[in-house]
Order: structure tokens, then sequence, then C-alpha cells
């Protein structure tokens, strides 16, 4: 047992892996050049002002959220189409990150529009937008929560998926046009490619940071519920153990004495 | 409120949430990985 | 194709026969629609013209939550009674079974609208100028609302506490029809200006893409695990 404990491929005995070091490292370094350009180098905005700097993390944290609840869609297709675990937990685990960052999102609006507007809230379509599809994606994890059987829940879970991800685009276009008519073009979450060059390029990097970050995150999350899996169906297995051996202790104790136990 | 100090929380909110998320997943992929037994712990 | 058509509209008239014996819709659903209208009076002042602006918001949002109502309703039936095996081993195609429950989904909630227009024009005094657009918009949203409710009311069946669920998933998903049908709405009782057939066009779009989603999906949600 130690021998094979020393091995060097003795089971992982946390979520990570030399692949997800590297993402990690790549990750830190880049958000950390991130902050030195998003809040130093680069110049404030000629029409934002240093509100500019708020959009650095806006803009990223949005993208990444997009991007995840795509890759939920996706997986619940697939998982219909192939029902492996695998498709299943990896729906799941994009969709709680996405909720995350989706949270971030709405959250970093909210300052801008504070800075901005001077209020925290307007009913601006895109931050509309963003809580119609957040409370949706709630909606999807709650339904996670609730023990079900594995295959009850993750068919409901992807039809969800499948559906919230088909919404994006009406909802967006509904909101777009109820607030559209009334309201002069707001740049939020746009990136505008009139940008001064060290603007430009500090989104960019912004954004490729947060993608590195986000393909960490799910790796790990990914990981982590298939470990959970794991450890709940050993649960189960350990319960039924524990009924099985209550159920003959209690029948060699039994009136019929010397009997063969059950 | 100054702009600065908006611009300070947008961002310190940002990285603290994503910290602190990525410290619950690590934390919990540590411990479940104790618990399950050393044949499951390989994903595919 | 046919068939499953002609099951459906069977599956949707015993959906209606069992309503029209039980009487819960007329019983329960009506009654907890005109409250609703009446509490908003309560609540925004009638003399102060809020609620003759408010109108169009004011129905679709009564309408929506009647809606969840009626969805619940429609699969509650089906739940207590172990309908769903039966359907499941009746060899009727799941997309019959979807089409069904739209079907009478949709009937009950033309039923509810016409009442509650109804209602609406007399408490709060409103005054109809476009029939075709509102006609349009109406028929367009209730599609929408009865598929995704449909699609729903069976996933939140097959959930343990999936009832109490509903309501969160389904109201965040109905959100662009309330926003389209609204905004429609007002611009047919001349209350805004502009074109109301872009709204109903996208009601269109949101009534074919979950009458769709909705066939195709009822199968996976349907199955037994």
């Amino acid at each position: 047992m130690s021998a094979l404990a020393a091995d060097r491929t003795a089971a992982p005995t946390s979520t990570g892996s030399t692949a997800t070091r590297v993402l990690g490292a790549v990750a830190l370094v880049g958000l950390a050049a991130v902050a030195l350009f998003g809040l130093v180098i680069s110049p404030p905005d000629a029409e934002l002002g240093e509100t500019i700097r708020i959009l650095y993390m806006h803009v990223p944290t949005v993208s990444v959220a997009y991007l995840a609840f795509v890759i939920t869609a996706v997986a619940s297709v697939a998982y219909l189409w192939k029902r492996t675990e695998f498709w299943d937990l990896l729906a799941a685990s994009s969709a709680e990150v996405g909720v995350v960052f989706f949270a971030l999102t709405i959250f970093n609006g909210m300052m801008w529009g504070k800075v901005t507007w001077g209020v925290f809230w307007r009913w601006e379509p895109r931050l509309v937008t963003t809580t119609v599809l957040f409370l949706t994606y709630i909606g999807y994890l709650v339904v996670r929560s609730i023990p079900t059987e594995p295959r009850t829940r993750g068919t409901v879970s992807a039809v969800i998926g499948i559906m919230a991800v088909v919404n994006i685009p009406i909802t967006h276009k509904a909101v777009d046009w109820w607030r559209g008519l009334h309201q002069s073009r707001t740049v939020l979450g746009t990136v505008d490619p009139e940008m001064q060059g060290s603007q430009l390029f500090t989104t960019y990097l912004s954004l490729t940071a947060f993608m590195v970050l986000f393909a960490w995150l799910l790796v790990h999350r990914f990981r982590l519920a298939w470990l959970g899996e794991r450890a709940a169906e050993q649960g189960l297995e350990a319960a039924l153990a524990d009924r099985r051996a209550e159920g003959q202790t209690s029948g060699s104790a039994g009136p019929a004495g010397g009997g063969a136990t059950a | 409120m100054s702009t600065n100090a908006y611009i300070a929380i947008a961002w310190a909110v940002t990285f603290a949430v994503i910290a602190l998320y990525a410290a619950w997943i690590v934390r919990r992929g540590r411990e479940l990985s104790r618990r399950v037994p050393e044949e499951d712990r390989r994903w595919m | 194709m046919g068939r499953t058509l002609r099951d459906a509209a069977l599956l949707a008239a015993k959906d209606l026969r069992l309503e029209r014996r039980a009487k819960v819709a007329l019983g329960q659903m009506l009654p907890f629609a005109l409250l609703v209208l009446l509490l908003f009076a309560f609540a925004l002042d009638p003399d102060r013209g809020v609620l003759e602006r408010a109108t169009s918001g004011l129905f679709w949002v009564t309408v929506l939550f009647t809606a969840v109502l009626a969805v619940q309703r429609a699969f509650a039936v089906e739940v207590d009674d172990g309908v769903l095996d039966a359907l499941r081993l009746s060899g009727i195609a799941p997309a019959a079974v979807f089409l069904g429950k739209v079907g009478a989904l949709v009937v009950e909630l033309v039923v509810l609208e016409v009442v509650l227009g109804l209602g609406v024009a007399v408490l709060y005094d409103a005054r109809l100028e476009g029939w075709g657009l509102l006609a349009v918009v109406a028929a367009a949203a209730t599609v929408g609302i009865a598929a995704a409710g449909a699609s729903y009311g069976l996933l939140a069946a097959r959930l343990r506490q999936g009832s109490s669920l509903l309501p969160l998933l389904l109201l965040p998903l109905l959100a662009p029809v309330l926003i389209a049908a609204t905004r429609g709405s007002d611009v047919a009782l001349g209350r805004e200006t502009g074109s109301g057939w872009p709204w109903a066009a996208l009601l269109g779009v949101f009534a074919v893409a979950y009458l769709v989603l909705g066939t195709v999906l009822f199968r996976p949600l349907l199955e037994e695990t």
C-alpha cells in the first residue's frame, strides 16, 4: 500500500493535475497583467472616463458566462443523445460557473451604473436581460440540488439548459426593442473597436485571462462533480451494507435461536 | 463615494468572489478525494 | 403525422372533458385571475390614471400567474392517477401527448383571456381599437405560453417538490412574452404609437420555437428512469 502511495500513478488526492497547474499559473499571470494594465497603465477613456476600468471586469465576466451557458446547452443536447455521465456533469458544472460569473456581471454593471447614472439600477436592456437569464439559470441550479434519480435529474436539467439558451436571443430582442426606442445607445457591454490602442489591448488581455481562468475553474468543478457522484454512490453502498449487517445480527438473535442466519 | 472607490470595489469583489469560489472547489475536491476509494478517483 | 395530430386532439378533448366535470378552471382559476385584477386596482389608486396606463401589463401579468396554475393543474391530474405511466406504455407518440396538453391549455387560456378582457374593460375602463393586432398578439402569446408551460409542466411533474418550482422555472422563461404581449396590446389599445406587428412577430417566433422544442423534448421527459 505505501509503495503504491509513492508510485507516480497513484490515485490523485485532489482535483488538481499537471494540466490544471499550468492553466492556473497562466491565469494568475494573466490576471496580474490585467490588473497592471487595467488599473495603472491604460489611460481613462475619452467618453467613459475612469469607468472604463470597470468594463475591463464587466466585459470578460459576461463573455465567460455566455460561453458557459452555451457549453451547458451543447452538453445538454449531447447528454440527451449519448446519456453518459460526462455530458451531464459537464453541463451542470458549466452552468454553475456561468451563474457565478453572471452574478459578478450584474454586480459590476451596478457599480458602473452608480458612477455613470448615479443609481445602481436602471431599466437598461442588457442589465434586465442579464437578470432574467440569471434567474433562469438559478432555476437550473435549484433543480440540480433536488435529490433525484441521476437520470431524471440529468434529463430535466438538460431540457432546462436547452430551453434557456434558446430564450437568450428572444429575450435580448424583446428587451432591446422595449428600451431601445426611448434611450440613447449605451456602451455597456460592447467592445468599441475605435478604442485607443492600450484600452483595446487591455480589453482583449482581460478576455483572454478570464477565458483561461474559466477553463481552470471548469476542469476543477467538473472533477469535483465527478467525485461527488462517486462519493454519493459509495455512501449509498455503505448504507445498504449497514442495513444488511443489521438484518443479520437481529436475525441471529431472533426467537428461532441457533438456526442459520439470513 | 468617489469613482475610484467604485472601481476598486468592482475589481476587489470580482477577484474575491472568484478566489473564494476556486478555494471552495479545491478544498471540497480534496475532502471528497479522501472519502472516495482509490480506484474511483480517476475521472475519465 | 396525421395520427399524431389526431391523438393530440383526442388527448386535448379528454383534458377538456375532465376540466368541464371538475370545473377547476371555472371554479378556481377565473376567480383567482379576477381577484388579482382587483388587488392591482386596490394597490394602484384607480383615480389617478395609473391603472389605465398599466392595463396591458396588468392583464398579461395576471394571465401569466393564472397560466402557472393552469399548467400545474394540467399535470397534477396525470401524476395523481399514474396516467403518465399509462401514456408511456400506450404507444401514443410523446409529441401527441405534448400537443394535446398544449391544445387543452390554449383553450383554457383563451377562455381566461376573454373573461379577463371583459373584466379589464369594465374595471379599468379600457377601450379597444386594433382588433386584428390584438387578436394576433393574444393568439401568439397564448400558444407560446401553452407550449413553454406544457414542457415545464411535465418537467416539474417528474421532480419532487416540482410544482412549487414551476413558477421559478416558467416565469423567467416567459419574460419576453410578457414584454412583447404588453407592448403589442398597448399599440392595439391605442396607448402607444408605432407598429405593434414586430411584437406580434416576436411572439410568433417564441411560439414556434417552444412548440418545436416541446415536441422534440417531450420524449426524453416522458420516459421512464
